[in-house]
């Protein structure tokens, strides 16, 4: 299929339409920042350097069949199917009529709303920007955006993307119709995949497509009102469920190019190891083994079978230069925080004067509280284990990978094969999982290379396609970690109980910046960082720095509440008056879960609330303890995301995010012994199964605040709220994770234990 | 060293390692993609598949051990339960009206053990699901999962 793409200029309305093969309508836009501030002019002059591409598409074939292409990865989030509900509603087309599938990685898919919204410093998690600069690194005159990644897709590329190419698709329908029939397009309406007119004329999408195509798209089409919604707010089936039942699905690690062979790997214990010596002279004789090839870090086993591969990988004995990292561990990581947090440190956000009512806290009879806490590195874990196919020949690449950036991928692969950008094809497969583990390129967050550049890097040297596949044990010990963190925080408390200054210390100034920032009002703020680097690599974790600062911050206020005598929702609303909405979430769960009335013998309540990625999410956790840990019995959660497009999915993903945050609760942590990752499988980097699983509940506010995300923000929540039943269960306030480190005793033993 | 083996009603001969798990002979030699790879520790049962009625994990199940085999894969689940081409059985029905899966990777291997412990328990406890459904998710289905099993058993 020939797209032929338009470049607008910069003052145009960025839409462009055309006819695809066959007379279908291919209809895509990009949108104008039109803003009368200077910012935004300035904004507008710089975005008029770049060339701008039209952006998430849908066509209409002549059989009225309509597909979405949609320009993110659909890691199990919905995204593919919410979206298409976002073009189909303002298309006015009939939802049977609609499929949807993932675009292609070509940079006339590239997500321009997306971008729009980088460029113009909305509120994008700063995050992708780092992941958008590594690729218009690569290619810097294009839009070339595939990103999933911060609770996006709907917020962004639905909202600014889909509705506004169905509204305009729809009117240039319309028209098409109306000058067919000679009426006027006013009299004409669209409904359910057709237009008809005002004298019993009819035609459908698919007849009127060819014509339609001759048309300009409007500049500003006019989006329904929220009452006049039809698909969105409903649950439709996910698209992408059938495959997923029958076996059919093909995954990353799924592709079978013809004469494919398999790649696996040793890699040196340590993260940044070099490759000092290996002998290969035996591993060659296995049977099946086709060639040993040495990468940056490590050494690849080239076979016809991964199973051979992999027992010859592991046989392989290569010795490693670990470059003075392996005296690093864990206690050396916690015990340079300690140092860095004693030292000097960096402004994060200041407000008022909080130093001084520090230091005259003991004139004003007012108390100092201080606590640490402090969490451990983490593994995604994703259930499909790192995986990229690549084949390299005649200077061209393709390369079969499941990941959250495709034409990022593609435009790494095209730089370290030192092939052109255009002569690399990116199939996109699915993501078994992805949790930020699958972005392609790190380099915000670290200069790791990542197994898309070792894939790219071993093909170079094979004469055929060939199939990198980590083990769980790779996957597991190199990873790129959600960081090891200590926040030191204190507060000066009033004679009332609330506090008049809070100060955190803490390491890493991550994404989302926003992170440590409280929604508290207290008058004087001090929170500051230390940035303290080691060899480890860093990567985005489900919900990145919240699943921390969420822990600490509303931990700590939790322990203000009780130290105050008061109970832990009056206090938080008491310091909630300037922010309704989380107010009202917190009132929500609280209300759901049954807040204040009794509950089975042993069962305590904890909550929590955060605000991320555009969503405020309270969640309240019912938990007892038995055999010295939480069992967390049930989870209520009360969502303000604005208006919920999706309720299933939109539910399916809180449950997600509390489940894959409650696993890291209480058993997530990597540790580092020796320079290296101790954990090496499931046996030792445990996951929650559905033996533990709670009962877990989605309430959505009705809200019509604008659409935030829902990947992300229920996971950094059920931490502080399991931390928080805990403590009112054991009187044991847990500032260490995961809570398998600790051996819990109800209070009730206490009580027997005091009167023995 | 020659095994054989059927799988999905089809008849397999191979010329593999004797040593050789399961898993690797039906991915990568027989080219069945349903079946996935995990942890290959026999931890997280992506892996799962059914010899002779019985759920496995075929990641440490050496080929060995299944000559002469019936073995029943995700790909044959629908077959083996009477449903027709492109028809699925009742019990993927539900996981589809569920809507269960989000990225899918490990429902290819809950669905093969539980549709196990079906066959051997029809209506189990929920103690029964939780001692016997010991697959990981990462992303967090374990409630649908549970809902799904339930909408085909009556207890």
């Amino acid at each position: 299929m020939a797209i032929e793409i338009k470049k607008p200029t910069r003052r145009q309305f960025l839409i462009a339409g055309g006819a695809a093969a066959g007379g279908g309508l291919l209809l895509g836009i990009g949108f104008a920042t039109s803003g009368p501030s200077r910012r935004m002019q300035a904004e507008a002059a710089a975005a008029e350097e770049g060339e701008r591409f039209v952006t998430t598409w849908l066509k209409i074939a002549p059989d009225n069949m309509v597909t979405v292409y949609v320009p993110h990865s659909d890691m199990g989030q919905g995204t593919i199917t919410a979206l298409a509900m976002m073009a189909a509603e303002e298309l006015e087309a009939d939802w049977s009529l609609v499929t949807a599938e993932q675009a292609p990685a070509e940079r006339a898919f590239a997500n321009e709303s997306l971008g729009n919204d980088i460029v113009s410093g909305d509120d994008v998690p700063p995050m992708l920007k780092g992941v958008t600069a590594a690729t218009w690194y690569q290619v810097a005159k294009f839009m070339n955006l595939q990103v999933t990644g911060g609770s996006t897709a709907v917020r962004y590329t639905g909202q600014h993307g889909m509705r506004v190419t169905g509204a305009a698709a729809k009117d240039m329908l319309v028209k098409a119709a109306a000058a067919r029939w000679r009426v006027s397009p006013s009299d004409c309406t669209a409904s359910m995949s057709a237009v008809t007119g005002p004298n019993g004329e009819s035609a459908t999408y698919g007849e009127l497509a060819a014509e339609a195509a001759a048309y300009s798209p409007s500049a500003r089409p006019a989006l329904k009102p929220k009452s006049e919604w039809k698909i969105i707010g409903t649950a439709r089936p996910r698209f992408d469920i059938p495959g997923k039942v029958d076996g059919s699905a093909k995954y990353g690690v799924d592709a079978r190019p013809e004469g494919l062979l398999y790649a696996a790997v040793k890699l040196g214990p340590v993260s940044r190891s070099r490759v000092v010596s290996y002998d290969a002279s035996e591993i060659l004789k296995r049977r099946g083994v086709k060639q040993v090839v040495e990468f940056p870090g490590g050494v690849a086993v080239i076979a016809d079978n991964f199973w051979r591969a992999k027992q010859a990988a592991f046989a392989l004995e290569v010795e490693f230069d670990a470059g003075g990292n392996e005296a690093v561990s864990s206690e050396t990581i916690f015990a340079a925080q300690d140092k860095a947090l004693s030292g000097s440190t960096e402004k994060d956000k200041e407000v008022g004067n909080a130093a001084s009512v520090f230091s005259s806290a003991s004139e004003t009879g007012a108390t100092i509280v201080s606590a640490e806490y402090r969490v451990p590195y983490l593994a995604h874990a994703c259930m499909e284990p790192m995986n990229c196919t690549v084949w390299i020949r005649d200077g061209k690449a393709d390369v079969w990978v499941g990941c959250q950036d495709p034409l990022g991928a593609r435009a790494r692969i095209a730089d370290i094969a030192g092939i052109g950008f255009d002569n690399v094809t990116v199939h996109p497969m699915l993501l078994g999982g992805g949790f930020g583990r699958r972005v392609p390129i790190r380099e915000m967050f670290f200069n790791f290379p990542s197994e898309i550049d070792f894939a790219a890097i071993i093909a170079g040297q094979v004469d055929a396609p060939v199939k990198l596949v980590y083990t769980r044990e790779d996957d597991i010990q190199h990873d790129a970690y959600r960081p090891a963190v200590t926040s030191r925080i204190r507060a000066v408390v009033g004679a009332d109980g609330f506090p008049t200054a809070y100060e955190n210390l803490y390491v890493y100034k991550d994404e989302p910046a926003e992170a440590p920032h409280i929604p508290y009002a207290v008058p004087h703020q001090s929170i500051r960082f230390a940035e303290v680097p080691t060899h480890v690599p860093r990567g985005p974790w489900r919900s990145v720095a919240h699943t921390q600062h969420t822990f600490f911050s509303e931990s700590f206020f939790d322990e203000l509440a009780h130290r105050a005598g008061a109970d832990p929702l009056e206090y938080r609303l008491a310091l909630l008056k300037d922010q309704p909405r989380h107010a009202a979430v917190l009132r929500l769960a609280a209300e759901k879960a049954g807040w204040g009335r009794p509950l089975p013998q042993g069962h305590f309540h904890g909550l929590a609330v955060q605000q991320s990625f555009g969503s405020i999410v309270a969640e309240v956790a019912e938990v007892s303890i038995e055999g010295g840990s939480p069992r967390v019995h049930r989870v209520v959660a009360a969502v303000d995301c604005g208006q919920v497009v999706h309720p299933d999915t939109a539910a399916q993903q809180v449950e997600s995010g509390i489940i894959y945050g409650l696993t890291a609760a209480l058993y997530g942590e990597i540790s580092i012994e020796n320079g290296a990752v101790v954990q090496t499988n499931f046996t030792d980097y445990e996951m929650l199964h559905l033996s533990e699983c709670p009962e877990i509940e989605v309430h959505f506010v009705d809200s019509d605040a604008p659409i935030g995300g829902l990947g992300e923000p229920s996971t950094p929540v059920i931490t502080a709220a399991v931390a928080n039943a805990v403590y009112a269960a054991t009187g044991t306030r847990i500032r260490q994770l995961p809570f398998k480190l600790h051996d819990l005793k109800p209070v009730s033993d206490k009580f027997a234990q005091a009167a023995d | 060293m020659s095994i054989s083996f059927t799988v999905n009603g089809k008849r397999h001969e191979l010329d593999v390692e004797p040593e050789m798990p399961l898993l690797w002979a039906l991915r990568d030699e027989i080219g069945l993609t349903g079946t996935k790879f995990g942890c290959g520790v026999a931890a997280c049962g992506a892996c799962t598949v059914h010899v002779d009625g019985m759920a496995m994990r075929s990641c440490v199940t050496p080929v060995e051990m299944v000559d002469g085999a019936e073995i029943t894969t995700i790909e044959g689940l629908a077959a083996a339960h009477g449903a027709g081409a492109g028809e699925l059985s009742a019990l993927q029905a539900a996981w589809v009206a569920r809507q269960v899966p989000q990225c899918g990777y490990c429902q290819s291997g809950m669905l093969m053990a539980v549709s196990a412990l079906l066959a051997e328990n029809p209506q189990p406890t929920d103690e029964d699901i939780d001692a016997a459904i010991t697959n990981i998710c990462r992303c967090g289905t374990y409630p649908r999962i549970r809902a799904a099993i339930r909408d085909v058993t009556s207890a």
